[in-house]
């Protein structure tokens, strides 16, 4: 089993409630709190498990917006793991979650320069290093609701852009929507087989042909001639429902 | 032992409540886990209609806003010798503000109620707090929709008698073509993206017509860059080739809308443009006519055989000229909303205007949905199938904020209704209470004699006008309240103009007036134009050393900037410490098919000695004797806001009040019973929401369908159980117009300049011109348009002092496109100055291809005072944030030398999008203006250093 996030970038508007339900969720679970240092002063940093960027893709007007969420991509092959000098960083055999050990972690950052999404988080004020857990805190917690046994991220998202999901049963939502949409890996050159996937944005096109504009000549001016006389079909008929 | 609640498993600790979000105007449902005491999680309620279980980031991050170091605890009063704006305050007892408040009010309600000025935010108790100021028997209320989106209400409500925004939207289920129209990405926040999610789902095309691509126009299949405040005619060109190509719904238009009916043209006459009427069944009640074209003659509307012509000119038996009014609109848009000419003005190619505008035509015609829900008309016809069209359009404040907004908001309401896509499956859907009659029935005050000492008003402080008789004017045509709504400068400002209460008040112009009140409302900087210079009128005194606005009162939770100008603070209490209505009286959280409403109940004690503010209200209606809120022996009749809440009705044993669930002694009853003593723990007990569902038959085609307008007069939601038909022309304006003209018996307006003011923008059909701002600047000299918009993950000034959503964004940029800024020699992160007319910043510039080329914008609001919030003097947001306001002027040049409000002519709204700049290479960097900062007051919070929140032994 390899649990994973399927994000849907055709869907994502931007709005960081994955990011700030996260916070919500994680800074009272588990493995918070997700520290912030200043968080009324000068520059606020904190530590957030989830953060989404924005994108701008090409020359006006042809301008794309890509929105972006990240978190722990969850890798197979994850490089973080394979760096940590202590074994902090660990990759579950049974679901395939990446976590960390904070008992162990000794804030070294390799992970950090290791990890080629940039997604890991240190926590300045204990030394340690954090991430994304996949709610591991909610997603086997049986004192929650079945249907809330999702990550926070999930369940917040407003415009329901994420799946959570096991990637390795074909049968899931979220391997449906990776082969159904195309999803793609983020820098697969990197090695890493991350398990988050993301379907990319697909564009609606109408293409009307000149069929459907038989109409089109109608001259406005038929209006003025024709005063009281509508015996013939005019513009004044079509369309109805 | 752990138990059970809701599926959840609760330790002793713990506990989950469900109440109502306010971190933005949208109202979802939330579902709140307490442990300890304290907020544990935050999310979505799965139950409730607004937000089905998904929460958005500001939802998410109540705890932060909770936890803010901003909190004001206590009541306070300006220290003697300190000025406004100081933030130098007195701690005094709850009983010494009462005490200076009762004192003060009493007296100006026995000498002139009009004194008194109470002007509230984004505060969704409007019922409430208007109803506190019609009883004190002033007319000088409002709340702050005359600066926020009065252009998109009124615009609609007097087209179609319901308005989108959060009172209607599109049925996201089946509608496969939108055309989302400069909305604001705040709010409605939920909603909004579940249905564009359901959008992307379901594979309908999305067009964003905006000069930034952000949010929404970020997964946008299509984006329209146009110029801000050129929308109006961009609209007028789609409908040209609509009808051009015969893409039109006339089913619709005949029976929906008053396009067929005969309009007089009687140039010079005293029916110039009026409708033609005749007595067709009785000799009393005159009907509205149409031209058959089966039998060449004029016919009573909508009878059952007619065949009416939408087009030509006609002849009444006396020899008057009649044409349908689809035929006048005709004649305008083909003579001048060509797609080029439209494109020369507002920047989209005209081959992008003519595809979009075929796009949806075809659209709605050749997906025409059929459901299999019969109803029966207003005239008694049987309809074996709900029929429409998968095409709907949104819109916001981006048409709204501009002084054209009114006339490019009809446009679209025509747009909608030459589309056939109304309140049918797929296309616009009201939300209930909506639709109501066009426009509705509440008037305003007409007159000065009708405020009286130590009386309620006789009429509401707010309503729509639909003759000159209902303008609130004295006998020389002068205003009557501070803020000059309802004036014949203004005539539909059904919000008020809260955006001129300052400047008027300064000005004593249309009077003095010795008290202003604000309620979560942040006046003295991101809500208001001209900061700089209201800063300014906020502490200007007169020759005698006295504030010209002598007595300003505010109660907010929070330490805002409004807050440092106060003389006497009342510390209210936020969304998760007090009871509260979401009540259909006011923004109601129904779904298009579901009346539904909600409440708040406190999950958490009020911090220190917050109260909150109906509760303050009632008190203070009770100190003041006030008549509503008394019996007739002068005693107060509800002592908490709950009481008043549950047993308030309009008028005895109406049956109807602030809430529409579980009425009746015994909660059986909906929408009307009498009044229920257990009310609100029957709301408590359903998650702290009601709702209903309307029948099949009685969903759709509401303004005509005889099932629900039956149901709407039994259940009070409307007077009486006539038809709804929508004005495509508008003949309540005409009568301004004919009022302006000098044909109409009747009020009319007193000067010449008042006489072309109405003349111009009273037109009954729509039009575009350019923004009155636009009019008045040289635009060579100022070439850019400047324009803000609003991050998802904030609501306006609200949350800058909340830790998690401030980290999202504490800074802001002038974004400006990449092209145009070469073009200049401007380059990313320069500092440059932005200058109006009405005076310059200076700020960073960061370069975008997603902004169209003659407009600049910047996130709104981010910018605070320093000190303000509590946030540190040098954070972000004071050091590198700021404001577009300074920039942006609060009046126009008038006549002789006088000025006016930046609005719209027509319905008072708010010109914010107006503003005209000009760019240019700064030899300095940082940011300017900048103040001398406010210290945090001394009761406050201290900041903590590190926040942990969530983990125990930090605490």
């Amino acid at each position: 089993m390899q649990l994973a996030l399927i994000i849907d970038l055709n869907k994502c508007v931007g709005c960081h409630a994955c990011a700030t339900n996260c916070k919500s969720w994680n800074t009272g679970g588990e493995f918070g709190p997700l520290t912030d240092i200043e968080p009324y002063g000068e520059k606020p940093l904190g530590v957030w498990f989830n953060r989404v960027q924005t994108y701008e893709v090409g020359e006006y007007p042809n301008t794309q917006v890509i929105n972006f969420p990240k978190s722990c991509m969850h890798c197979r092959n994850a490089p973080c793991v394979e760096v940590c000098p202590t074994g902090a960083s660990y990759k579950r055999e049974e679901d395939g979650i990446v976590l960390v050990n904070y008992k162990d972690c000794i804030g070294c950052k390799y992970c950090s320069w290791a990890c080629p999404y940039g997604t890991r988080e240190f926590d300045f004020h204990e030394g340690v290093m954090k991430k994304c857990t996949l709610c591991i805190d909610r997603i086997y917690n049986e004192n929650l609701p079945e249907e809330e046994r999702r990550p926070a991220c999930v369940l917040a998202c407003p415009t329901r852009a994420r799946i959570f999901g096991d990637i390795d049963d074909p049968e899931t939502e979220a391997s449906k929507a990776i082969m159904e949409k195309h999803g793609h890996k983020l820098l697969p050159e990197a090695g890493t087989d991350p398990s988050n996937h993301y379907l990319p944005q697909r564009k609606v096109k109408i293409e009307l042909d000149e069929d459907e504009l038989y109409m089109k000549p109608m001259a406005i001016v038929t209006i003025e001639t024709k005063l009281t006389s509508y015996k013939e079909q005019i513009l004044d008929d079509f369309v109805s429902p | 032992m752990k138990k059970e609640k809701d599926g959840h498993l609760l330790e002793e600790n713990e506990d989950i409540k469900y109440t109502t979000c306010y971190m933005c105007a949208c109202r979802c449902g939330i579902k709140v886990t307490l442990k300890d005491g304290r907020i544990r999680y935050i999310q979505g309620n799965p139950s409730h209609p607004t937000n089905q279980g998904v929460i958005c980031a500001k939802g998410s991050a109540g705890v932060m806003k909770q936890l803010s170091p901003a909190r004001i605890t206590k009541p306070l009063k300006r220290k003697e010798g300190a000025e406004r704006g100081e933030a130098q305050f007195d701690e005094i007892s709850w009983d010494e503000a009462m005490d200076i408040l009762v004192k003060r009010l009493s007296k100006i309600r026995s000498e002139d109620p009009k004194k008194l000025a109470f002007f509230t935010g984004r505060d969704q108790m409007q019922a409430l707090t208007s109803y506190f100021a019609k009883q004190f028997g002033t007319p000088n209320f409002a709340a702050h929709g005359g600066f926020c989106s009065v252009n998109m209400a009124t615009g609609m409500i007097y087209s179609i008698g319901g308005s989108s925004w959060e009172f209607g939207g599109p049925d996201w289920e089946r509608t496969k073509y939108l055309l989302l129209f400069g909305v604001a990405e705040d709010h409605d926040s939920n909603p909004m993206k579940l249905g564009i999610g359901r959008l992307r789902e379901h594979g309908g095309k999305l067009v964003v017509i905006n000069p930034v691509r952000s949010g929404y126009g970020a997964i946008a299949d299509e984006w329209v860059p146009i110029k801000p405040g050129t929308d109006g005619v961009f609209i007028l060109s789609l409908i040209q080739i609509l009808l051009k190509n015969g893409l039109y719904d006339r089913e619709f238009l005949i029976s929906h809308t008053n396009a067929s009916y005969l309009v007089q043209i009687d140039e010079g006459g005293e029916n110039e443009g009026m409708l033609y009427q005749i007595h067709e069944r009785d000799m009393i009640n005159t009907q509205n006519t149409v031209w058959d074209r089966k039998t060449n003659s004029i016919k009573e509307a909508h009878l059952e055989n007619n065949d009416p012509a939408l087009l030509g000119e006609f002849k009444s038996p006396e020899g008057k000229t009649l044409k349908p009014a689809f035929q006048l609109l005709v004649e305008r848009v083909m003579e001048e909303y060509s797609p080029e000419k439209a494109s020369a003005i507002c920047g989209v190619p005209a081959e992008q205007i003519a595809r979009i505008a075929l796009e949806i035509g075809i659209t709605a015609r050749d997906n025409t949905i059929e459901l299999p829900i019969p109803w029966i008309d207003s005239w008694g016809r049987e309809h074996k199938t709900t029929t429409g069209h998968p095409v709907s359009i949104h819109a916001m404040r981006g048409l709204a904020a501009h002084s054209n907004g009114f006339q490019t908001i009809r446009g679209l309401s025509i747009l909608m209704m030459i589309l056939g896509i109304i309140d049918r499956p797929g296309g616009f859907r009201y939300k209930p209470p909506f639709p109501r009659p066009v426009p509705p029935c509440p008037k305003p005050i007409n007159s000065p004699d009708q405020i009286k000492p130590n009386t309620p008003l006789p009429a509401p402080e707010l309503g729509f006008p639909s003759m000159p008789e209902h303008l609130m004017v004295d006998e020389n045509g002068n205003p009557v309240r501070i803020d000059k709504a309802f004036s014949w400068e203004f005539p539909f400002t059904a919000h008020g103009m809260m955006q001129n209460v300052i400047t008027n008040a300064y000005k004593g112009d249309p009077y003095p007036i010795d008290t202003l009140i604000f309620f979560m409302a942040n006046m003295s900087w991101n809500s208001t134009m001209n900061t700089s210079g209201v800063m300014d009128m906020l502490r200007a005194k007169n020759a005698t050393g006295n504030y010209k606005i002598p007595f300003l009162i505010v109660s907010d939770a929070f330490y805002s900037e409004m807050v440092a100008f106060a003389d006497l603070v009342l510390p209210d209490t936020t969304y998760l410490e007090r009871h509260d209505v979401i009540s259909l009286l006011d923004r109601p959280i129904c779904d298009y098919s579901r009346p539904a409403d909600a409440i708040r109940h406190p999950i958490l004690p009020p911090k220190g000695e917050c109260r909150p503010f109906q509760q303050t209200l009632i008190d203070l209606a009770n100190a003041l004797g006030l008549q509503g809120f008394c019996d007739e022996n002068g005693n107060p009749l509800y002592q908490a806001y709950t009481e008043f809440i549950t047993n308030w009705e309009p008028s005895p044993g109406a049956g109807v009040g602030f809430l529409a669930g579980w009425r009746g002694k015994n909660g059986t009853k909906h929408m009307v019973g009498e009044p229920n003593p257990n009310q609100w723990e029957m709301y408590i007990k359903n998650k702290s929401f009601w709702e209903i569902q309307l029948e099949d038959s009685i969903k759709y085609n509401r303004t005509i369908n005889q099932g629900y307008l039956n149901w709407a007069q039994a259940h009070k939601l409307k007077r009486d159980n006539e038809p709804i038909i929508m004005h495509f022309y508008s003949e309540v304006m005409q009568r301004f117009r004919l009022a302006a003209k000098g044909l109409r018996k009747g009020r009319q307006p007193k000067t010449d300049t008042q006489r072309q003011r109405i003349l111009k923008f009273f037109d009954p059909l729509p039009f575009w011109y350019e923004p009155l701002e636009h009019q008045q600047v040289d635009k060579e000299k100022y070439p850019f348009h400047a324009i803000t918009q609003r991050p998802m993950p904030m609501y306006h000034s609200w949350d800058s002092q909340n830790a998690w959503l401030r980290q999202i964004i504490g800074q802001n940029f002038l974004y400006m496109n990449t092209g145009r800024a070469k073009e200049i020699g401007i380059s990313d992160h320069d500092w440059v100055w932005v200058e109006s007319p009405l005076g310059k910043i200076r700020v960073q510039v960061k370069l975008s291809q997603a902004v169209q080329p003659d407009t600049v914008w910047t996130w709104n609001a981010i910018g605070k005072y320093p000190g303000a919030w509590n946030l540190d003097e040098n954070a972000d947001e004071a050091t590198k944030g700021f404001l577009l306001n300074h920039l942006i002027t609060e009046e126009l040049d008038y006549v002789n030398g006088t000025k006016i409000s930046n609005s719209d002519p027509i319905s008072g709204q708010a010109a914010w999008f107006d503003t005209r700049v000009k760019i240019y290479k700064a030899k300095d960097a940082g940011h300017w203006p900048q103040f001398s900062p406010i210290k945090p007051l001394p009761h406050m919070e201290k900041r903590p250093e590190i926040l942990r929140y969530g983990f125990k032994e930090a605490e």
